[in-house]
């Protein structure tokens, strides 16, 4: 490890984030769902932006997505980034409908596509785990069909 | 309201850069220019509605620039709608004047993001900055791609888009960047967050632009020269994060026309000009798709294809826009829509008698639209 590497910048965390990332640390992806309308939703927040209910709990994702869209950073606008680069940050919608930013990894740009099917992929950054996705690999026997499932989303 | 309210006079600075130079006296040499070309006198001013500047946090910014024209206004303040907030303030200082608030507005622009900071253009999009996740070119490479792999949107469509932006500023004197754009050297320049090139980029310019809103009934009775009535305005205004948009792909600009164009009592088929913000290639597609100017998904088609030639169906960005002319985010074409509706452009689109203007701000998360017509 190189120390002089200015690090990466690391998420901030407050009482209301805290339980989502206690989770990933623990190896589970979380998000939130409301109590009293059944809304599910990230990034955390405290009031459902449905029906404004104050109450919600923390569900456990199964870790499959789709990505709905995804960009490659040829510029690094933060100097913790400019050995990465190129490195592709994408939109991804949880199976169960929360969105997020992160990252796709193991994959070659080029190849991606809207829609495609991704799994979760937990990392750790500088300690801290974070959620990332990779391109979902079908079993050997479900090839074609999830092929076929891409390309009629397109 | 349609046709009550007009733009009376328009001023600016030279565009490109200001180094060591304030805000405030951006918005003061812009303001004088405006009351000048309007032949209204600064003390009848007692509207005063100033954009949000980027290059630095400010308070109280909408006093400093009062007291630095030395008005003391009725009614006026500060709007932070990133670079939707002008045409959306001119909306408000037109519906101002209609009730009665003030009788002489100033809308008013000035930044300095070339030579001063332009902290809020890369910023880190928290708390996803772990992720890598800055800068507004990387949100609007995020729609750009969601539309190319819908749509089949392509990159040589994009660059269209700059070409013809670029076309237009070689004619245009006030222009920053005029010499022409080829589409190979649009394929060559290097990728800043792919889709997006360097050439699908708009510039980063200092600059201050104003202009002077009265009632039409006033701007009568001072024998204004040129008076341009505002027919329409809408807004329309979506979530913060771009990832929670329930469409990637078409923006609020669409409510913001549907209620200008039904102001106007128009149909974009009316129009006979457009000037879009371009802040980025991807944007000037959306918005014609979003506008009605053609069906969902066709924008880049639509440009590519020709349609927005001086002798085409809907001529847009005749000055050069956010591309070519100057990066200022939105009140130069506000100034280019009131030119061309009184037949002084640059690049002048011949007979033109309505033109439809958009501003829009953040990453599509703001627009506003404004519909001119020709002089009275």
């Amino acid at each position: 490890m190189n120390i002089d590497l200015p690090a990466v910048p690391l998420p901030e965390r407050d009482a209301l984030s805290a339980p989502y990332w206690a989770a990933l640390d623990a190896g589970r992806h979380v998000y939130q769902r409301c109590t009293a309308c059944a809304h599910a939703w990230l990034p955390a927040r405290g009031e459902c932006p449905r029906c404004l209910s104050a109450h919600s709990r923390w569900e456990t994702a199964s870790g499959a997505a789709r990505l709905i869209s995804w960009v490659v950073y040829h510029t690094a606008f933060h100097p913790a980034f400019k050995e990465r680069l190129p490195y592709t940050v994408a939109v991804v919608e949880l199976r169960e409908g929360p969105r997020l930013i992160t990252n796709i990894i193991d994959s070659d740009p080029e190849t991606l596509r809207i829609d495609q099917p991704l799994r979760l992929v937990i990392e750790r950054e500088s300690g801290v785990a974070v959620p990332r996705y990779a391109v979902a690999v079908p079993l050997v026997s479900a090839a074609v069909g999830d092929v076929r499932a891409v390309k009629a989303f397109r | 309201m349609r046709g009550k309210v007009v733009i009376a006079g328009i001023g600016h600075t030279a565009y490109g850069a200001h180094e060591g130079r304030s805000t405030v006296s951006m918005h003061a040499e812009a303001i004088r220019n405006a009351l000048a070309d309007a032949g209204v006198e600064k003390d009848s001013v007692d509207g005063l509605f100033v954009k949000f500047p980027t290059s630095r946090f400010e308070f109280m910014y909408g006093q400093k620039v009062a007291e630095a024209i030395g008005v003391q206004p009725r009614i006026g303040g500060v709007w932070d709608q990133g670079g939707a907030a002008n045409i959306a303030m001119i909306s408000f200082a037109a519906m101002a004047i209609e009730a009665g608030q003030c009788e002489i507005a100033v809308v008013t622009f000035a930044d300095n993001p070339k030579t001063g900071s332009r902290a809020a253009l890369a910023k880190p999009m928290s708390p996803d900055e772990v992720f890598g996740w800055f800068g507004a070119v990387g949100g609007y490479a995020m729609l750009a791609r969601r539309h190319m792999e819908q749509w089949g949107t392509t990159a040589d469509q994009l660059g269209a888009v700059a070409i013809n932006a670029r076309a237009n500023a070689v004619a245009n004197p006030r222009a920053q960047l005029r010499k022409p754009l080829t589409l190979d050297a649009y394929r060559d320049s290097r990728p800043i967050v792919a889709p997006l090139r360097r050439d699908d980029c708009c510039l980063v310019s200092d600059g201050g632009a104003a202009v002077v809103l009265m009632s039409a009934a006033r701007a009568r009775t001072l024998a204004v020269n040129a008076p341009i009535p505002i027919l329409g305005f809408g807004q329309g205004q979506t979530s913060w994060n771009v990832e929670q948009r329930p469409d990637l792909t078409s923006t609020c600009a669409a409510s913001a026309a549907r209620t200008a164009f039904a102001m106007a009592g128009l149909e974009p088929a009316d129009i006979d000009v457009a000037q879009l913000y371009d802040c980025f290639t991807i944007v000037p597609i959306v918005t014609l798709e979003d506008y009605g100017f053609c069906p969902p998904g066709r924008g880049g088609a639509f440009v590519a294809d020709g349609g927005v030639g001086l002798d085409r169906p809907l001529p847009i960005n005749t000055s050069g826009g956010l591309m070519s002319e100057t990066g200022m985010p939105g009140m130069q074409l506000v100034i280019e829509g009131v030119r061309q509706m009184r037949g002084t452009a640059a690049v002048q689109v011949p007979g033109a008698r309505t033109c439809v203007v958009s501003n829009q701000g953040g990453i599509m998360h703001t627009h506003s639209t404004l519909v001119l017509g020709e002089a009275q």
